[in-house]
């Protein structure tokens, strides 16, 4: 009873978050409400029992990309409303029709597998020690290519955004 | 006889060579080609002797060899040595070797001697190879040779078209003869299934083997184009055209004595209705030959008309008496008539290339050894007794008198006797007696050595041959075979009286007359215009089958230019049509369906590129879509 | 735990198609970016479900699969608003219907 409402909660904050982020039209408020949206996805990780990762979300998307985010907002004057220009693509119905499609789709597909409303017995338990022992055992290698492909990424951005020294 | 068979084509193999180191000899080296073929004419007299010698007592000697195959048969020839061949041998290499001689000095002061020796010996090579064949194919191929021996003989001159056309006439006409001979020949193929003459037993003159008469008549056909028989003698009197050497050797002696041999050497295949044709055919060829060379005034014409007339006399022998009858006459006419020929022309050469006889006369002063010749000559034709021509004609008139079928031939042979009697008397009144008509005449000189020689050794030979025919010595008789000589006093009684009546009346008529007229014409001026005129024989051919010939021949023309040609000039067109339309056809459909192909491709390329319009989001909505229909069809799929 | 998976697989297929729409609907590209990384997030959210809701919760496949992930898609947002800086400096625009030069 108490999960189920604070599921709804979270999955609210999340819905909520989500749209803000999509439809406003001040850059900076979008990539708030978005960081919202990532608190709230956290916060159904935790009620997962996925706590390594909740916290791992949190930190990562709503106190690194959010933030990343903001930062290129302002770098790219998008802070600034032009009044009277629409904040739409060409042909946003389209858009909206494809998004609408999918949703038919995947919720279609969700409801026609009867055995996913069931409600689970066993408990999962991710204690930090085992993450760790995992990452270290079976999927050391994914963890070193992640920590080159993070090097790599890193040094990729600050190479791109580099500000080109005028010609002489 | 078996030993000799070995030796035998040294024969016509030796003026063979002869002929063919001639042609490679130039213009002036006559000493050599005239030293080559009488070289070579000697060697073969001298072989044909050996092998006569070894015949003496009969038998007979054959060496056939294949030639070539075809199928499982294969075509054989062969030489054969008998009675009948080795005489005629020794009579053709003999005369031939007398002739070349003659030659020496006939043709002295012509600029073509070389070529002249050359296809004389080509001529007593095909001659002689005909005579030693023993397969009707290698008969007929010497045949032929023969043929083309006289055509380019008798066109020696070819710068004078009355030569060259002479020539033409006599090859075309014994064509004719020779298509018949060529269609009997292969009837006889057909139903004997071999042309040797013998074959140990196998061959077609073997076993009793009498083939039908249409084959006995084609194979004749082929005799009287080459004898000049009626109605196929108008190529001989034209014939004169040529040299008088080639007269005498070819067309006296042995080349148109070779349509009698074949009948000779033919006979057992012929029937006794083919044979009947024989006769009738010789016995009127006889008689009208005989009236023509009457009223005739070239002095070569009147001895070749007298030819055709004692060719029919040869054929007249083989009909009714058999081969040793026909083949006797042959003997005894090549001995007297090349003697006349060779006679005729040293009055020629002595009155300076004088031939009518109107022109001469008064000669025998002036030329005696040329009119002591002559003289035996002409009573050896005439059957003069004792005199070879007389044996050899009474065996014939013998033979015809005995005749079963009919008399008509016996009294046609009397009349032919008194008419050849009548125009030889005439020919030496005019040519020897009575006064020099002309300057030519009467600066005429004798002939040097080089030609009375052959003269005196043929008027011996014309003397004295016919002594081995004679009933006291049958000799002849016995070595070929034919009727038994018989002495049949009456007939002989009246042939000579016929005879010396003829030479008596002629001389009576001729002597008194005049040059300008000759008596009989004005006694009977339409009978002797028509008998001047060859009883316009040439001129009826000419109007019939020349004419018809000549329009086959534009009709031919015509076919072909104008049929055959359109049609090709059509197919030309046709082709070019085609290869336009093809071309057409390549550069519209062809290179159009490409490009269109091509332009299709092009435009459809450019309209899809067009999708790619760089905006990211029209992409992401693509894949959205995607990822929709992916979904559905693996939903649909996993139910 | 009474709340069914079902639930949280609906969730996330909401969050994604939102996600989607935005991205295809806004013409900034940075928003663009912000509706990739939510569609991300659903994403990471199914695994975090199946995982604990799945068969065999104790070997953390799912867990360790959104770790990585969050760890890519963290480089991928830098990358792509590096990007997005970059475009701007050259372009000065970060209007997505005016970035149309790479058109065929």
């Amino acid at each position: 009873m108490l999960n189920e409402f604070a599921f709804l909660l979270c999955a609210a904050l999340t819905l909520a978050g989500a749209v803000a982020a999509m439809t406003l039209r001040n850059l900076v408020h979008c990539a708030l409400c978005a960081a919202g949206a990532f608190a709230g996805l956290a916060a159904l990780y935790l009620q997962l029992d996925a706590q390594f990762v909740g916290f791992a979300q949190f930190l990562v998307y709503v106190g690194a990309i959010a933030i990343l985010i903001v930062f290129t907002v302002l770098l790219t004057r998008g802070a600034e409303i032009r009044p009277g220009e629409s904040t739409a693509s060409p042909a946003p119905w389209m858009g909206l029709l494809v998004g609408v499609l999918v949703l038919a789709c995947l919720i279609g597909s969700i409801v026609a597998s009867p055995g996913l409303f069931r409600v689970p017995s066993q408990t999962a338990r991710a204690s930090v020690q085992q993450i760790g022992e995992q990452l270290m055992n079976q999927y050391v290698l994914p963890l070193e290519t992640i920590g080159l492909l993070l090097t790599a990424a890193l040094l990729g951005a600050v190479v791109i955004a580099l500000r080109e020294p005028p010609d002489k | 006889m078996e030993s000799m068979i070995k030796f035998l084509w040294l024969i016509p193999a030796s003026p063979l060579l002869a002929a063919g180191v001639c042609a490679l000899l130039a213009r002036r080296q006559r000493r050599l080609s005239a030293g080559l073929a009488i070289g070579a004419i000697s060697i073969s007299f001298v072989v044909s002797c050996a092998a006569f010698l070894t015949t003496l007592h009969g038998g007979r000697a054959i060496r056939n060899f294949r030639w070539f195959d075809y199928g499982t048969t294969s075509v054989q020839l062969g030489f054969v040595l008998d009675p009948l061949g080795a005489i005629m041998a020794v009579m053709v290499t003999g005369i031939s070797l007398l002739i070349f001689i003659y030659s020496l000095g006939y043709m002295a002061k012509d600029e073509n001697f070389t070529r002249f020796f050359c296809f004389l010996a080509l001529f007593a090579a095909a001659m002689l190879g005909l005579i030693l064949a023993n397969s009707l194919l290698l008969f007929f191929i010497c045949w032929e040779l023969v043929g083309l021996a006289s055509y380019l003989l008798i066109g020696f001159w070819f710068q004078k078209p009355s030569a060259a056309a002479a020539a033409k006439k006599a090859f075309i006409v014994t064509r004719i003869g020779d298509l018949g001979f060529l269609v009997g020949m292969l009837f006889l193929y057909a139903s004997k299934g071999t042309l040797l003459f013998y074959d140990g037993g196998s061959g077609c003159l073997e076993g009793g083997f009498v083939a039908s008469t249409l084959i006995c008549l084609l194979i004749f056909c082929g005799a009287v184009g080459k004898s000049g028989q009626l109605p196929l003698h108008v190529w001989l009197p034209d014939a004169m055209e040529g040299p008088t050497p080639v007269s005498a050797l070819i067309h006296a002696a042995t080349m148109v004595a070779a349509g009698v041999f074949l009948i000779a050497r033919v006979y057992p295949l012929m029937t006794p209705e083919s044979l009947q044709v024989v006769t009738w055919v010789g016995a009127l060829t006889a008689v009208f030959a005989a009236s023509i060379a009457v009223a005739q005034n070239d002095i070569k014409r009147i001895l070749a008309y007298s030819t055709v007339s004692q060719l029919g006399y040869m054929m007249m022998g083989l009909g009714v008496g058999g081969v040793s009858v026909g083949m006797f006459h042959l003997l005894t006419h090549a001995g007297f008539k090349a003697l006349l020929f060779l006679g005729a022309g040293s009055v020629i050469h002595g009155c300076h290339k004088e031939q009518n006889i109107a022109n001469m006369g008064g000669l025998r002063k002036r030329m005696p050894v040329t009119f002591a010749t002559y003289a035996v000559g002409m009573m050896a034709l005439c059957g003069v007794p004792l005199f070879s021509g007389f044996w050899s004609k009474d065996a014939i008139l013998d033979a015809a008198h005995d005749w079963r079928i009919s008399q008509v031939p016996f009294y046609f042979g009397l009349f032919g006797a008194f008419l050849t009697a009548f125009y030889m008397t005439r020919q030496m009144c005019a040519i020897f007696f009575g006064k020099p008509a002309t300057g030519g005449a009467e600066h005429a000189h004798e002939s040097p050595f080089v030609m009375t020689f052959p003269l005196m050794i043929l008027a011996g030979v014309a003397a004295v041959a016919g002594f081995f025919g004679t009933p006291i010595w049958p000799w002849f008789q016995t070595y070929l075979s034919g009727r038994k000589a018989g002495f049949d006093w009456p007939i002989v009684l009246l042939s000579t009286a016929l005879v010396i009546a003829a030479i008596v009346l002629s001389g009576w008529i001729y002597s008194r007359a005049s040059r300008e007229n000759d008596p009989l014409e004005t006694a009977q001026p339409a009978l002797f215009a028509l008998l001047r005129r060859k009883f316009f024989v040439d001129e009826l051919y000419d109007a019939t089958i020349v004419r018809l010939t000549a329009a086959f021949a534009m009709f031919a023309d015509w076919l072909d230019r104008v049929v055959l040609g359109g049609l090709v000039r059509a197919m030309c067109w046709l082709t070019l049509a085609l290869g336009r339309l093809d071309r057409n056809v390549d550069e519209s459909v062809v290179n159009g369906g490409f490009d269109v192909g091509t332009e299709t491709v092009r435009g459809s390329g450019k309209w899809v590129s067009r999708w790619q319009n760089g905006q990211v989001q029209r992409y992401l909505r693509m894949i959205g879509l995607a990822f929709c229909g992916l979904l559905l069809l693996l939903l649909w799929g996993s139910r | 735990m009474t709340t069914p998976l079902a639930h949280y697989l609906i969730l996330a297929a909401l969050l994604f198609s939102i996600g989607l729409a935005g991205a295809l609907t806004r013409r900034n590209a940075i928003l663009v970016l912000l509706g990739i990384e939510l569609m991300l997030n659903a994403a990471n959210l199914n695994f975090i479900a199946f995982w604990r809701f799945g068969p065999h919760p104790e070997k953390l496949t799912g867990l360790m699969f959104v770790l990585f992930s969050i760890a890519i898609g963290a480089a991928e947002a830098a990358i792509g608003l590096a990007l997005v800086i970059a475009i701007y400096r050259h372009r000065r625009t970060a209007q997505l219907d005016r970035l149309d030069s790479l058109k065929g």
